[in-house]
């Protein structure tokens, strides 16, 4: 293919569907006649719950509202759109729920007939456990340890982390539309670059630069739109919003955003390092970098991310108002964690409870260097896990409601140690923990990855 | 020698997660002179910071002076992996508030 002077991509969204995009600088990017339109819809800060449960985090009006956005400019352009992550978790239902909303729109704005290419990440349980049984190891990351069997037979359900590869082989089917499972940000948008043949050096850099939209730009404003352009020797960002600037400092402050080391991305296929990177202000909204490398990896090797069970959740509250209580909380909770002890055994037999203690140390935990300086009111939260619903509902009541009995020597008030805002205990999501962090080695970057074309539009409708 | 806030000194300061298993904090100054100038004062190290969040010096995964960003970021492991039972803050949102109150000695003058 011959190498154009430069490709130009807008995103209007960091995470997709996690609260809806602005549509005026995203009006502005699309009048910028862009050549692709793409934008990640995943993370994994979202906790481990939805991957477990199969569900995502937000209403599907607001993946609508941007994929309807995305997909109508797209269209009129006649220029690609790219979704990574679908759905938040990049599971296979969250493709097949995008797949299924392009059509609908589709049908619905009566679209001429285009091409929807899609690829799934999931890997099978079974599928691991073959490749382990046959000598592989699934390095842990970011202090884990390597995967056993046990920790895989707890698991639920399991994505790899695409790179560029899936969302490559599907540009050169022609796809008008891809619906990408889960990947690696920056990815998104480095396989377009790489595809019409610029450097991947740049390439992966225009990835990381643009996956947060307007979170490189300043002044604070999410979900606005930025445009990345690349030639064969820079990459150019600039915002879309007018009031927006991407500056030196908010596009290198940007490459430190949710990462450990702001010099090193790490994705399928190797590592973006960015400590020779040069920036330099072109004008009032633009900033031009030179001088990223990328480093192939000697192994491909890809992420892994999976979630647990644990088992059900109920929440209860509470509220301490007496000093003399507030000063020996940890008794009154130690006096209901007993009552709890009586009922089902050790909490090692297969249940977890957790007190929460806002006002002293509720969002920092054993890192909070204010915790013998309690404040003069306290709210404790109580969560009950447990194997069934009817025993974490009982189990949280008994830890919630025998607060109230406590019995502390010295107390003056004698008929309740404990406030009740509400006298219940209420139904949460259930518990999942992160049991798969871990990375596995892979002899062909698209195996993973099976890739799908299908037409969307057209007279058939959906 | 005078002292002032981290806080009045830095533009922004934040933590993240970085990953499921780490929180990353971010002390980003608007200016190269009062960065280099908390840089020079050392009040955050990679020890400073494992006092100030009670964990041991390994549990502190990076620290890094980025100079491309006026920046001081450091990166510790949770106690335990984001989402699971018990941990009170998802998204490592709310965990740089210790920062805000570090003295800085400065120049008389400044």
């Amino acid at each position: 293919m011959t190498v154009m002077p430069s490709l130009r991509i807008i995103c209007p969204n960091g995470h997709l569907g996690f609260a809806p995009i602005r549509v005026e600088s995203f009006r502005i990017g699309v009048e910028a006649r862009p050549d692709v339109i793409a934008a990640d819809s995943g993370s994994d800060d979202v906790g481990p719950t939805p991957l477990g449960t199969d569900t995502s985090t937000s209403p599907r009006a607001w993946q609508v509202h941007d994929l309807e956005h995305m997909l109508l400019a797209s269209r009129k352009l006649g220029v690609p759109m790219i979704i990574g992550s679908a759905g938040d978790t990049g599971a296979n239902s969250r493709v097949d729920l995008y797949v299924g909303i392009i059509k609908d729109l589709a049908a619905k704005h009566r679209l001429p007939p285009f091409k929807l290419g899609y690829f799934y990440s999931e890997i099978g349980n079974e599928e691991l456990r073959r490749r382990m049984r046959a000598g592989e190891t699934v390095a842990g990351l970011e202090g884990y340890d390597d995967l056993t069997e046990a920790e895989l037979e707890a698991t639920e359900r399991i994505v790899a982390m695409a790179g560029v590869h899936p969302f490559i082989e599907l540009l050169e089917a022609r796809a008008d539309v891809i619906i990408g499972g889960r990947s690696s940000d920056s990815c998104v948008f480095a396989a377009p670059a790489i595809h019409r043949g610029f450097p991947e050096d740049l390439s992966y850099y225009l990835g990381k630069v643009l996956e947060c939209a307007s979170f490189c730009a300043e002044p604070y404003g999410g979900k606005e739109t930025v445009l990345g352009e690349i030639t064969a020797n820079d990459v150019l960002v600039t915002a879309m919003h007018p009031d927006q600037r991407c500056t030196v400092a908010s596009v290198a402050g940007h490459a430190m955003y949710e990462r450990s080391n702001p010099y090193f991305e790490h994705v399928a296929g190797g590592t973006l390092d960015m400590s020779h990177c040069r920036y330099e202000q072109v004008d009032a909204r633009s900033t031009r970098i030179t001088g990223p490398k990328f480093e192939r990896a000697p192994e491909f090797r890809v992420k892994l991310e999976g979630a647990g069970r644990i088992g059900e959740r109920y929440v209860g509250m509470v509220g301490i108002r007496d000093p003399y209580t507030i000063a020996h909380v940890d008794q009154v909770i130690g006096w209901a964690r007993d009552k709890v002890r009586e009922r089902f055994g050790p909490e090692e037999t297969g249940y977890q409870l957790h007190y929460t203690v806002y006002g002293r140390d509720g969002v920092m935990g054993e890192r909070e260097p204010m915790r013998d300086r309690p404040a003069h009111e306290l709210c404790i939260l109580v969560q009950g896990v447990a194997p069934t619903a009817d025993m974490a509902e009982e189990l949280c009541m008994i830890g919630t409601r025998q607060m109230f009995y406590a019995r502390l020597p010295d107390v003056k008030g004698s008929a309740g140690s404990v406030a009740f805002a509400l006298d219940e205990v209420l139904r949460a999501s259930p518990s999942y923990r992160w049991t798969v962090n871990h990375t596995l080695r892979c002899d062909d970057p698209l195996e993973l990855f099976p890739t799908h074309l299908t037409t969307a539009g057209g007279s058939d409708g959906r | 020698m005078k002292t002032r806030k981290l806080s009045q000194l830095a533009k922004t300061i934040r933590s993240k997660n970085a990953g499921v298993n780490l929180i990353t904090f971010d002390i980003i100054f608007a200016d190269r002179s009062t960065y280099e100038q908390v840089k020079r004062s050392r009040v955050l190290t990679r020890e400073t910071v494992s006092k100030l969040y009670r964990v041991t010096p390994d549990r502190i995964a990076d620290f890094v002076e980025f100079d491309p960003a006026n920046a001081i970021k450091f990166t510790i492991y949770r106690s335990r992996p984001s989402g699971s039972p018990g941990d009170p803050d998802i998204f490592g949102a709310q965990q740089y508030a210790p920062l805000l109150d570090i003295e800085v000695p400065v120049a008389e003058g400044d």
